[in-house]
């Protein structure tokens, strides 16, 4: 099995032209095996491009072709009202990889979805998307450097240490059930503990890689459900040990998040909660191969 | 983006938070024509966006014009934790009878905006966090919601603010919430924020952080790009479009993607060395974005060996080393370099590499490997 995305996923890609970055990574899924079956665009409504029908809006793709899951990449003035109208056309999971969205546009549509929405699922902005290996592939992560067949589920907020990750337990021979980039943004709709909720109930999934970075302190909460909740083996890796404390956010930001933030308390929250904690990726695959190795 | 105090109090301005008369000055000559004008006694403060200004002498009280010189004359150029003082800002004093806190920022916790509010501002706002977190009211705001004024109202006497202060403090946090949302900042703090006392509440200080997401939306920003922060490197970075920030060592990075280039820089200090900058070319990692991030890089003297990390996704392994090579070409790099490619097509794109090694370039398949040769090259561990 797998988590969010598989088989039965039907992707409508919002915003399709035929220059349109949608277009370039839906047909880069589709040819992975993804099932596209939709595209919007109010301006293209009815056309046919690379044999992707084009309907005005997201609840006509929904209404002709059974589409469960939406793509964006839209430039990042318009993906929250293009999150807002999948998640009203009744759409359940959303990936959105635009890059840049306004904090305050991006804080306003998350609690919009938290609210009258409560069952939709957005992951990202500003992500990679989710690969569900040999199923389905939303986003931008090369399809290639995935391997299938589990037992791994990786969840990561750094776009290119994932794709390392996929890749290096993938070069060892260790598959994965499904991987997660929730991307780096301060509001991510998907976060660390949903994710691992998720892995603990797939019964394909036996362990999981969490990849951390610097910033806020969604690591800290997910060491804390770790030693609550989770049953399976976790790996973790937290890139920016090295790097300089960033700037602070004036007075406000030390008094909410105290010493949270650093490379040093993650890894030590991490640890503490009984997650193996590595000092770079490729310590980090080869940590889970030997836990993998150690289950056959 | 990180806005000095009277930039900040600028943008304050603009969304009618009061703060004192005053302007800026660059020289002692015009300190003293802005004291003159503005009266006495006048505040002179140094112009750094760094905390703890005052306790180093960067805040002065001038009562006449020799002593407006005279201070000007000893803030300007002041070492204040390493960033020197060039402008100053000069307003007419206040009489404070209260000083208080308050600010908004997002609660990345809660996905939730937080207005904090103090009765005891000032300068140890934060100690007063840690031993007393009690005296600092918090209210989280849902950005569909937004504030109502009988919400910051409940917070101002939560909070214990003075009752005549009340209505005042009111004002300025639905004008602050105003300045944090619509004027897009991660951050609006003032502190303090006084009452004086004719009974007026205004902002004494102002630290604004805008978010530069939203440039696209906000023209009026065009002054507040503080260009002058950045070192030579970070200036001309910002130029390329790269995204770069100096440190301190003597290896320099090139990775594609943000938390490899921070891995990066994890691992060189892993092995001994000690990385000069983080440098993240983005994911197409192309012979433009590359040639302009060797450039940068050449322009640091410390640099004495070059680590260029690139994970191929989507961009193939061998473009990926074509576009090395193509960019060596152009750019000429007295440093010895270390490549490490790896992921989509790795091996072919090793292969082209291959044929381009020499002395001072060479190609190693792990990312620990590279960083040892590395910091080999660049004359050993130190």
């Amino acid at each position: 099995m797998s988590i969010f995305v598989d088989e039965k996923t039907k992707v409508v890609i919002q915003g399709v032209s035929p220059t349109s970055q949608g277009l370039y990574h839906g047909l880069r899924n589709r040819a992975y095996g993804t099932n596209v079956v939709a595209g919007t665009n109010p301006r293209r409504e009815g056309e046919v491009i690379e044999d992707i029908p084009i309907y005005a809006t997201v609840a006509e793709a929904i209404k002709a072709t059974d589409a469960n899951t939406s793509f964006i990449a839209v430039p990042p003035v318009a993906a929250p009202s293009a999150i807002a109208e999948a998640a009203e056309a009744g759409i359940k999971f959303i990936i959105c990889i635009t890059e840049f969205i306004p904090a305050k546009d991006e804080a306003l549509v998350y609690n919009t979805l938290r609210r009258d929405f409560p069952d939709c699922r957005l992951i990202g902005p500003n992500c990679p998307g989710v690969i569900s290996p040999g199923k389905c592939n939303i986003g931008i992560t090369a399809g290639d450097i995935a391997l299938g067949g589990g037992p791994v589920g990786i969840v990561s907020r750094s776009g290119t240490v994932f794709y390392q990750a996929l890749y290096e337990l993938t070069q060892k021979g260790i598959g994965q059930t499904t991987g997660v980039g929730i991307g780096g943004d301060p509001v991510p709709g998907t976060s660390f503990i949903d994710c691992l909720s998720a892995f603990e109930k797939d019964p394909q999934t036996k362990a999981v890689l969490l990849i951390g970075e610097i910033g806020g302190e969604e690591e800290e909460r997910a060491a804390i459900f770790i030693a609550e909740e989770v049953t399976k083996p976790v790996v973790a890796y937290i890139a920016g040990v090295t790097a300089p404390e960033g700037r602070k956010m004036g007075h406000a930001g030390a008094i909410v998040s105290g010493s949270h933030g650093t490379a040093k308390a993650k890894m030590a929250a991490l640890a503490a909660a009984g997650v193996c904690v590595a000092l770079n990726p490729s310590e980090a695959a080869d940590a889970m191969t030997e836990i993998v190795r150690g289950m056959s | 983006m990180d806005l000095y105090e009277y930039q900040g109090k600028q943008y304050f301005a603009r969304y009618g938070i009061p703060t004192s008369p005053g302007e800026v000055a660059d020289t002692v000559e015009e300190a003293v024509a802005v004291a003159e004008r503005y009266g006495y006694p006048v505040t002179i403060k140094a112009q750094v966006q760094v905390g703890g200004r005052g306790k180093a002498g960067g805040v002065k009280l001038a009562f006449s014009k020799e002593e407006a010189a005279l201070h000007a004359a000893n803030i300007l150029g002041l070492d204040i934790s390493g960033h020197i003082v060039k402008r100053l800002w000069i307003e007419t004093s206040s009489d404070i009878d209260k000083e208080y806190y308050a600010s908004f920022t997002l609660d990345r916790s809660a996905r939730l905006h937080l207005c904090m509010l103090s009765a005891r501002g000032g300068i140890d706002i934060e100690q007063v966090a840690r031993e007393d977190p009690g005296a600092i009211a918090r209210l989280h705001v849902d950005p569909v919601d937004g504030m109502s004024e009988a919400d910051a109202a409940g917070l101002v006497s939560e909070a214990g603010i003075d009752e005549d202060a009340r209505a005042g403090v009111t004002d300025v946090l639905m004008r602050l919430y105003r300045c944090y949302v619509e004027g897009d900042a991660d951050l609006v703090e003032i502190n303090p924020l006084i009452f004086t006392p004719d009974k007026r509440v205004h902002a004494l200080d102002a630290k604004v952080t805008l978010d530069d997401s939203a440039l696209f939306r906000h023209p009026e920003w065009e002054p507040f790009k503080n260009l002058e922060l950045l070192d030579h490197r970070e200036r001309l970075a910002k130029e390329k479009g790269l995204q770069y920030v100096g440190l301190d060592g003597f290896v320099g990075i090139i990775a594609n993607g943000a938390g490899l280039a921070m891995s990066t820089c994890d691992v060189v200090e892993q092995v001994g060395g000690s990385p000069a900058n983080f440098l993240d070319i983005g994911g197409g990692a192309n012979a433009d974005q590359m040639a302009n991030a060797l450039e940068v890089i050449n322009t640091d003297e410390k640099v004495k060996s070059i680590f260029i990390n690139i994970f191929g996704g989507i961009t193939r392994g061998e473009e990926v080393a074509n576009g090395i090579v193509q960019a060596l070409e152009r750019v000429s790099i007295p440093s010895p370099i270390v490549i490490r490619l790896d992921g989509t097509n790795a091996a072919q794109g090793r292969a082209i590499l291959k044929e381009h090694e020499s002395g001072t370039l060479v190609s190693a398949p792990t990312m620990i490997e590279a960083a040892k040769l590395a910091v080999q090259l660049a004359g050993g561990p130190r």
